[in-house]
Order: structure tokens, then C-alpha cells, then sequence
């Protein structure tokens, strides 16, 4: 029996941990696969994070180390090499590793943290033969800043996500030659400062509106046919163009890794692929909360963390029994707004939202009513979908609502 | 001269506007903080880089590593040429230094290794 058992010793599970040590629990596991604590962290080596929450700028691994660090100073409990198995509806959590041989712990709280993984080239349906040479952008990250080697020398890569475009740097900085990042939509998926500072630096050209129709090369890759894209996202004729390199990179979104989650019969979002939450980051299943990148996928590694913090309190308070009187509030939103987390409100209690948008909009208002009223509106000159926004209301404003819904109007 | 940039800075990329006469700066428009209109200053007149890579191990792994502050940004592909010269020795701890004095700056490492 624990108190508390935390699946994922990534950002999200330690900063977890840690919030839930320092609000009086103790008795806390957490359960990692890999043989380090840190999660992807580990193969972020560029900098950028932790401006927000340490206000300076830190690399992967030092933003990981800050949270290690405390965790071993705190002494909570973890177990490396261990993965996790499946978790009931009860919270009897099953793992193995090779001191342990296959066990089961029962856990008053479970906080599920485990990330999430790239959305592979299978899920992409391109014409040509499996040869050689096609990575996703993370698994090319670890080559590179792990293992030391360097999967290509001519890199194509598809996907403009934050990934794509930090490999896109890596790559060149290692000595290959990247010929282009292709992006089916007519807009980034990446932050500005990245398309800035790992394209623009050192001429990389950015085809929005493009993608990679067929893969050429049987053993190992010869080329890329590449095409221009309609308003559909279906190929225009007459576009193709045909670009010799090695080596194709694939970052074309994440998905959250919830296996476990569906294990204890967790209801998932179908937009976000996460648990569906209220504003503790708990599930669907009492005591069993989810944060981090395996509730919705982030930006920041700082919103990770902060994101954590919660889920880590709000153990602590179901574990002490301590959760007080509880409301069902839905949050809705207008398909503009693509999805809120959390999605419920149970407590009267002020409550971040955070939400992205679904295409890129200029001059638009923010609102939020309870059906009949506007409770609060925000302008923003820009959003975009690669970009967080975030609303805290206030428990006054929402006192007597029945549902709350978030809409965007284009000014 | 106008120039427009997106500041690097923090993850809000602000689009910065900076005119400009004969390399000396005029006038900054559209940043929000200190930080961005000092990096378009001086990313207009000698723009920098915080530079991450890593470097081998004694051992043969590898540990990775960061300039302390900013180098000029045409050094990059020299330093990552010296870089690739480096062995660190373990056991290096973060903060380490591994190269003094490349470019005004120093290499440092960003990880734990035993």
C-alpha cells in the first residue's frame, strides 16, 4: 500500500511529486521506465527552458535537474527501469523490472504522467517502399545528443512542429545539410523564436502549404518528391518537385500515451487524446489524476511543471479526504476554441483554463459565458494553434453558472 | 533603414520592428519587455547565440554542454569545430567548465555524468 504512486518520472511526474511531499505526503512512489529520471528532458539539450519558472534560461537537462534534485534531497521514493504495466479502476497498479520481477502496488492516489510520443510516418500514408533513413525528429534528437551519431548527412523534414525545427538547427550545427522543412498547413506549428532562430539563421527554407507525396529509394532513401498543397491539403498538380537527400525526419505532432489511462477506464478526450479533467487534473475515476504532456500535449515545459503542481496538491487533499463541497460545471467551447483544460469545474474555487485555438486568427476577442452572459472577455492580436492561451476566472464569475463556454469572435 | 525581427528571447516571439541608419539604431518598436529590446539592439548590430552541443566523454559517451553567455552568431560553426576536438573528463557535474575562453564566453556542461 502508498499513499501516492506517480506514473512517469519525467517534468510532470517529479514536479508532481514534489507538490504533493511538500503539501504533507509521504509515502510516495514514483515509476519510471527509463534508467534516468527526466524524462525527454534528458535529449532536449538546447536551451529555453525555464524562463518562466525560474526566470532564467536553462537547458533540458539542467531545467531536469532542478526537479531531480529535489526529489533525492526530499528523499521520495523511485524505481528506474520499471515499467508500469496496468492500472485499475481501484488503483492497484501493476509494474515489473528485473530486481522486482513483476508487482503490484495498491495506491490510495495515482497521478499518471508519462508524456506522450511522436505520431510515426505510418500514420501519414505516403507512397513508397520502407527503406532506410527515415526518423521521427525525437528518435534522430536521441541519436544525435545521446548516442553521438548522425542518421544522415541530406535531411529533409516534414512537420514544422518545435521538434522538427530544433533538429532542422541540431542537424546543420552537426554538419548535414538540411534542403527544407515541408509543412502541410499554411502556418507553423512551432514557436516563432524556433522557425527564427533554428530555420532563418542559417537559411533553411520553410515550405508552408507543401508535403512529401512520395519517399524514393529502396534500400535506403534517395529522395523526396515534395508537392504544393490546396486549401483541401490535397496535393496540386504540376507542383511536384524532386529533392536527392538521405534522410527524412518525421515531426508531425505527439500523441498523449494513455494505454494506461483506458487500463483504469479513464474517460479520454477525443481532441486532446487525455484524460477529460476538472480543475485538480482529476479524471474521470476519483483519486486517479492526470498532468503533463499525457493530459494535453504543452508548449512549455514550465506549463508541465505548473500544470503538475496542481494534479500533486489536489492528491494530497483526495488522499486527506479534505475536497469539500463539489459543483459539476461543463466547459464548452465553440470549435474556434479547439479544446479547454481543464474540461469541468467541481469546486467554486478560482480556476486557470487554458486553451488552444484552432487555426491562427488576428484581432479577436476571448469570451466566456455562462449561456445567457458574457462573465469575461480578453483581446488578443494574435493567437495561434502552436500557442497556449490561458484565462483564470475568478469563483465570483462563476458562481451561479450551470456550464460555462468559451467562444472566439474575430473583431 | 526598417528591419523586422521576431525576438528570440521567450517563447512569445514578439515581431520587433528597429529602424535603423548606417548600423546605428534609431528606434525599437513592438517589443514587450527590456530583454527584447536589448536583443534587437544587438541584433542588429552584432547578433549572438546561445550555442548547446555536446561533447565526448573520456569514457566514450557523451555529455552535453552550452556557451555561459551568448557568442557572436557567424562563431557558431567555429566554436562547434572546437567543440568537436573536446574530450571532457569525468565525473563532470553541471556548470562544469570544459573550454575556457571561446569567443568571449566559456563551454559549460548542462548534464550530470559519473
Amino acid at each position: 500500500m502508498k499513499d501516492l504512486v506517480i506514473i512517469g518520472g519525467g517534468p510532470a511526474g517529479m514536479s508532481a511529486a514534489i507538490a504533493a511531499y511538500e503539501n504533507g505526503v509521504r509515502d510516495i512512489l514514483i515509476l519510471e521506465r527509463d534508467e534516468n529520471l527526466g524524462g525527454i528532458l534528458q535529449q532536449c539539450i538546447h536551451n529555453g527552458f525555464g524562463l518562466h519558472k525560474f526566470g532564467e534560461e536553462l537547458t533540458g537537462p539542467e531545467y531536469a535537474w532542478r526537479y531531480e534534485k529535489k526529489v533525492r534531497e526530499l528523499g521520495i521514493e523511485f524505481k528506474l527501469n520499471t515499467m508500469v504495466l496496468d492500472v485499475s479502476e481501484d488503483k492497484v497498479v501493476t509494474a515489473t523490472n528485473t530486481e522486482d520481477g513483476i508487482f503490484q502496488i495498491k495506491a490510495k492516489a495515482v497521478i499518471l504522467a508519462m508524456g506522450c510520443r511522436e505520431r510515426s510516418k505510418g500514420a501519414l500514408n505516403i507512397a513508397g517502399s520502407r527503406p532506410a533513413g527515415i526518423y521521427s525528429a525525437g528518435t534522430a534528437q536521441k541519436f544525435v545528443n545521446m548516442k553521438g551519431y548522425l542518421p544522415g548527412k541530406n535531411i529533409v523534414i516534414l512537420g514544422s512542429g518545435d521538434i522538427g525545427l530544433i533538429m532542422a538547427r541540431r542537424m546543420t550545427l552537426e554538419g548535414a545539410k538540411v534542403h527544407a522543412v515541408c509543412e502541410l498547413m499554411p502556418y507553423s506549428g512551432g514557436l516563432a523564436r524556433n522557425i527564427e532562430q533554428c530555420l532563418n539563421d542559417f537559411g533553411i527554407p520553410l515550405k508552408l502549404s507543401h508535403t512529401i507525396i512520395k519517399i524514393h529509394g529502396k534500400d535506403r532513401v534517395e529522395g523526396v518528391t515534395i508537392a504544393k498543397v490546396d486549401e483541401r491539403r490535397k496535393p496540386v498538380a504540376g507542383s511536384e518537385e524532386y529533392i536527392p537527400c538521405d534522410t527524412i525526419l518525421f515531426s508531425v505532432g505527439l500523441v498523449p500515451e494513455n494505454e494506461l489511462s483506458a487500463t483504469a477506464n479513464v474517460s479520454l478526450s477525443p481532441i486532446t487524446n487525455g484524460a477529460v479533467v476538472d480543475q485538480d487534473r482529476q479524471t474521470s475515476v476519483e483519486g486517479i489524476f492526470s498532468c503533463g504532456n499525457v493530459l494535453h500535449v504543452h508548449d512549455l515545459v514550465d506549463y508541465v511543471s505548473e500544470e503538475a503542481e496542481i494534479a500533486g496538491k489536489a492528491a494530497v487533499e483526495y488522499i486527506n479526504a479534505a475536497r469539500g463541497e463539489s459543483v459539476l460545471i461543463p466547459i464548452k467551447t465553440d470549435g474556434k476554441i479547439r479544446y479547454t483544460v481543464p474540461q469541468r469545474i467541481t469546486k467554486k474555487k478560482d480556476v486557470a483554463v487554458y486553451f488552444r485555438v484552432s487555426n491562427i486568427y488576428k484581432n479577436v476577442v476571448i469570451k466566456v459565458s455562462d449561456g445567457d452572459n458574457t462573465l469575461l472577455s480578453k483581446k488578443k492580436i494574435k493567437v495561434a494553434p502552436g500557442e497556449m492561451e490561458c484565462i483564470t476566472l475568478k469563483k465570483e464569475a462563476f458562481e451561479n453558472a450551470k456550464e460555462l463556454y468559451f467562444s472566439l469572435e474575430e473583431m | 533603414m526598417e528591419r523586422k525581427l521576431t525576438c528570440i528571447i521567450c517563447p512569445l516571439g514578439c515581431e520587433i520592428t528597429v529602424q535603423t541608419e548606417d548600423k546605428k539604431v534609431l528606434d525599437i518598436t513592438g517589443h514587450t519587455c527590456p530583454r527584447g529590446k536589448a536583443y534587437a539592439e544587438s541584433e542588429c548590430t552584432a547578433p549572438k547565440r546561445t550555442l548547446t552541443s555536446t561533447v565526448r566523454c573520456s569514457d566514450g559517451s557523451l555529455v552535453s554542454v552550452k556557451t555561459q553567455t551568448p557568442i557572436p552568431k557567424e562563431k557558431m560553426s567555429e566554436c562547434m569545430a572546437i567543440l568537436n576536438g573536446v574530450t571532457a573528463t569525468l565525473p563532470v557535474s553541471i556548470g562544469d567548465v570544459i573550454v575556457e575562453d571561446v569567443f568571449g564566453s566559456k563551454i559549460v556542461a548542462t548534464q550530470n555524468k559519473k
